[in-house]
């Protein structure tokens, strides 16, 4: 699956996407992230607080328990600040 | 109902999508416009500008579906959208939300709930630059609370009269 990150999650991670194959066992949006988090310290840094990490699955935003079974784009972004 | 929905970079005309949206109607009674324009400080401190980022396929998306939300809850004749992306000077406009209606009460409503949507659902996310280098915006707690007010759904409106 494809992942894209945005603004100050994309510097963090110091990629604005990547393609990636988790392992079986990570099912949810949650279980995603911790498992992002293990992969270097900008993904670390990026998610140091899961909690204000907003989250799209295929252009919708969904909640840390999502399943990502489905999905083709992984978004992770901080809370909005646009209009 | 004419909706127009634009994200783009270039700076546009505001009167002129105003006119654009009622031209040539004796229906509409009443167009809100709501024009959010770049300022020159950010907390108390000066920018030079701002940067506005953006996730162009969802936020196309997620604008798409919060007019049609405007459209389930207000009786409305008409919508533009315009949203700003890139590097954006103090004075120059963000974004625009025109709603027409044939009554006030529809297009004030309309255009008020566009807004608390867009500053806190719609992935656009804001960097300023200030004199000690470029900072993200935090989103703010009172945009959440405004956006909030309308969670609860409406009284079904009234079939038109």
């Amino acid at each position: 699956m494809k992942l894209l990150y945005f603004a100050w999650v994309r510097e963090r991670i110091g990629l604005a996407e990547e393609e990636i194959d988790p392992p079986a066992g990570v099912a949810t949006v949650g279980e995603l992230v911790a498992w992002l988090t293990q992969r270097g310290d900008g993904y670390a840094y990026a998610f140091e607080n899961p909690k204000v990490i907003r989250t799209a699955i295929d252009r919708n935003h969904v909640r840390a328990d999502a399943s990502i079974a489905a999905a083709s784009e992984i978004a992770f972004f901080p809370p909005m600040t646009g209009g | 109902m004419t909706t127009t929905i634009r994200l783009q970079r270039e700076a546009f005309d505001v009167a002129a999508e105003t006119a654009l949206l009622t031209r040539g109607r004796t229906d509409i009674g009443a167009v809100v416009t709501f024009t959010g324009l770049c300022r020159a400080d950010e907390n108390g401190e000066p920018i030079a500008a701002l940067t506005l980022e953006h996730y162009p396929d969802m936020a196309e998306a997620e604008v798409a579906r919060h007019v049609e939300e405007a459209r389930a809850r207000w009786p409305l004749l008409g919508v533009t959208v315009i949203h700003r992306y890139g590097r954006i000077a103090p004075g120059e406009v963000i974004v625009l939300v025109v709603t027409a209606s044939s009554h006030r009460e529809a297009a004030f409503g309309a255009a008020s709930f566009l807004m608390d949507y867009l500053k806190t659902r719609a992935p656009f996310w804001k960097q300023v630059e200030k004199v000690s280098g470029k900072i993200w915006v935090d989103a703010k707690a009172a945009d959440d609370a405004a956006a909030e007010r309308w969670s609860v759904p409406p009284p079904r409106r009234e079939a038109a009269k």
